[in-house]
């Protein structure tokens, strides 16, 4: 139950997040230290345009990304297929992006 | 009994990869709903914080370090071993990606206790 097409996009997306990974657990590995708290994670990224790109990307690659990979487990493991197997693939995707852009929108934007 | 392809260590690699993807996956929302707490009730999201503080919530935010470290380094041996010429090493490969997810994730670990 994996195109071509998904196949790719599957892996483009997770070359896409290898740097934006490793930036996220070293930005984790900083934070982390001395406890965490709403005031220091929003002074970091509110207003900033660099987070917002690099997070709202992160945000679309992983949307699609976990999307993909949910259909392959689901496919495999449940045996689901056809118009259901699809429309819980873009479920996962859209509530993923929508949640997602709206965490990343919540500490930079606002 | 065990199947034989299930004795290989190259399909422990597979299903650490498959488990780290899918508790990843179920993971992000809670992720994502605890950062929008910022724009509409950060005083709830400093009271998540204070109970961060909890040795069982750093162990298992530790957990989840480890799972994404080990999916995106397991991920790139992944599609080293399909896209690049055929290695001998693919065993030594999963063990160094399990290995370097370990070092990250335990450096994380001793900085948030």
């Amino acid at each position: 139950m994996l195109t071509v097409r998904l196949y790719m996009l599957q892996r483009i997306t997770a070359l896409l997040m290898a740097p934006l990974v490793l930036g996220h657990l070293a930005v984790m590995i900083y934070a982390v230290q001395g406890g965490l708290s709403a005031a220091e994670i929003l002074g970091r990224t509110q207003g900033s345009i660099a987070w917002l790109l690099f997070y709202g990307g992160f945000v679309i690659a992983v949307s699609v990304h976990a999307a993909i990979g949910l259909r392959v487990i689901v496919h495999e493991t449940l045996g689901l297929k056809g118009t259901l197997l699809e429309v819980i693939t873009w479920a996962v995707a859209a509530g993923l992006l929508g949640f997602g852009l709206r965490a990343v929108m919540a500490v930079t934007v606002s | 009994m065990i199947r034989p392809h299930r004795s290989h260590p190259l399909w422990y690699a597979f299903i650490l990869h498959r488990i780290s993807g899918l508790v990843l996956a179920l993971f992000l929302p809670v992720h994502f709903y605890m950062l929008a707490l910022a724009l509409t009730a950060p005083e709830r999201l400093d009271g998540l914080f204070v109970w961060s503080e909890m040795f069982i919530v750093k162990v298992a935010e530790f957990g989840l370090v480890f799972l994404l470290a080990v999916h995106m380094f397991g991920g790139l041996r992944l599609m080293a071993m399909e896209w690049l010429p055929w290695s001998d090493s693919q065993k030594s490969l999963a063990a160094g990606a399990a290995a370097v997810a370990l070092l990250i994730s335990g450096v994380f670990f001793l900085r948030a206790i």
